[in-house]
């Protein structure tokens, strides 16, 4: 396998980093540019921003927080949150981002997802789902922030959209998210083992540890992580240095 | 010398990065798209995503795929990122079989969708993989990795790689689950990497000075 990716996650309200619980209550951390720049410096190997107010008012706003970014940062970019069309798209990748995620939008009219990686590539296309669990093996596919049902199966519906062309997953938690309890392994694997394509581990780290399992047991191929970094609680070298003591190959910096 | 660098923008994907990239390290950028400016140009840059065949549909549409050629025979630097890298070769097997430009002998295929181990795994090949020297070059003076050790890892996503007839133009290789997977072309002043230099963070900035400096 390739060598598994730490992307730091930005999750963003208006002009500030904020910090989710449970992809609901939010508290202010800072400004995005400079935890952006600072894990850039530490070799992050992506990162992953999100708007996640975005859905309320039907749009994206962080066309201007990504064309900072761009300037000095020469990593993959990603984002996700409020990206509902082609031109939705057209527009945040002039701004600088390399990957969309798209969840909502993909939900309500699923041949966006062809159409965004027919346009600008497979690779381009992210499937960004959020994880309920319903039942011991079993997941709901969720929207906003974890509020909205959607009625689909967690791993029919990533099936369906690694065939319409995502070329990636993002399979956030909602039980998870913001608890440090740790990765849903189950729904990883559960996702990682169905589909060709890599997918993304998001919500729940809390320690290194939990890295090591979403990896080793969960298959995954890349992890975000939040609110470790931003409050400090590990680096990104020391998240590295404690994976490849666990014997997961990361980047070496 | 010359930091005047000219982008072909052939209406696929999104180049806005690599312009910044470039910018960010001293280049004087113009982004073309007409046979003219790209046989003035002083140096090239064909960057690109997405599918073969559209790429090449879009040189062609704009008649850029004859001036191209003739540039490249002009021993002025040509570079090629993914994509562009690609369609330096003489053909791809990506949805069916396609012309390249041929400017590079050797053809695309698919990555083999399982390692060595017969394992399968995951296609596309995305992140960070380490360039390695291929068997039988012992350095990477002299091209535009001079400066990079061996090992240094770079972004790559895609699913094709670039298998070229002639070994002696093969420059890097990144090994996938044990398959060599060619990450670095050179013949003469034509050049291409499989990887994005404008992604791949310090390491990809030393790519892009080297080319701005020849």
């Amino acid at each position: 396998m390739s060598n598994i990716r730490i992307i730091p996650r930005l999750d963003i309200k208006g002009p500030n980093l904020i910090k989710g619980i449970h992809l609901e209550g939010l508290r202010v951390i800072g400004d995005p540019h400079e935890y952006a720049t600072k894990y850039y410096e530490a070799g992050a190997d992506e990162l992953l921003y999100m708007d996640i107010v975005a859905s309320l008012y039907g749009r994206n706003n962080l066309s201007d927080i990504i064309k900072r970014a761009a300037h000095n940062i020469f990593v993959p970019i990603t984002v996700g949150g409020g990206i509902r069309s082609v031109d939705d798209v057209k527009h945040i990748l002039r701004s600088g981002a390399d990957k969309v995620a798209i969840n909502t939008a993909a939900v309500a009219r699923p041949e966006l997802i062809h159409e965004v990686s027919r346009r600008f590539g497979s690779q381009c296309m992210v499937l960004s789902v959020e994880a309920k669990r319903v039942s011991p093996g079993k997941w709901e596919a969720y929207t906003d922030n974890g509020r909205e049902k959607t009625g689909l199966d967690v791993v029919e519906w990533v099936k369906k959209g690694v065939e319409l062309g995502a070329g990636e997953i993002l399979i956030t938690s909602v039980d998870f998210e913001g608890t440090k309890k740790g990765f849903d392994v189950d729904v990883v694997k559960a996702v990682s083992t169905e589909i060709p394509v890599p997918v993304i581990a998001s919500g729940g780290m809390g320690e290194m540890k939990h890295m090591v399992d979403v990896v080793k047991e969960g298959k995954a191929d890349a992890v975000a992580i939040a609110d470790l970094f931003h409050y400090d609680r590990a680096a990104i070298g020391e998240v590295r240095e404690f994976a490849l003591e666990a014997d997961i190959h990361v980047r070496r910096v | 010398m010359s930091s005047k660098i000219s982008i072909i923008d052939y209406g696929v994907g999104n180049m806005s990065n690599v312009v910044r990239a470039f910018e960010y390290s001293g280049a004087d950028i113009s982004v073309v798209d007409t046979p003219e400016a790209v046989k003035g140009a002083e140096k090239l840059l064909l960057p690109g995503v997405g599918a073969f065949q559209d790429g090449m549909m879009g040189l062609a549409e704009r008649g850029l795929i004859d001036p191209i050629k003739e540039f490249a025979t002009s021993k002025k630097p040509f570079m090629g990122i993914c994509l562009g890298m690609q369609m330096m070769m003489d053909f791809s097997d990506e949805f069916g079989r396609h012309d390249g430009l041929g400017l590079i002998s050797g053809g695309v295929v698919k990555i083999p969708s399982e390692g060595l181990d017969g394992n399968p795994h995951k296609i596309p090949h995305i992140g960070w993989n380490e360039l390695v020297l291929p068997q039988g070059r012992r350095s990477w003076d002299d091209t535009c990795l001079e400066g990079i050790s061996t090992g240094t890892p770079f972004y790559f996503v895609h699913s094709f790689m670039v298998v070229p007839d002639n070994e002696s133009h093969r420059v890097g290789d990144c090994i996938y689950d044990g398959r060599a997977i060619c990450g670095a072309i050179r013949s003469g002043m034509l050049m291409g990497f499989q990887f994005h230099p404008e992604k791949s963070g310090e390491a990809g900035l030393t790519i892009i000075r080297n080319f701005i400096k020849l």
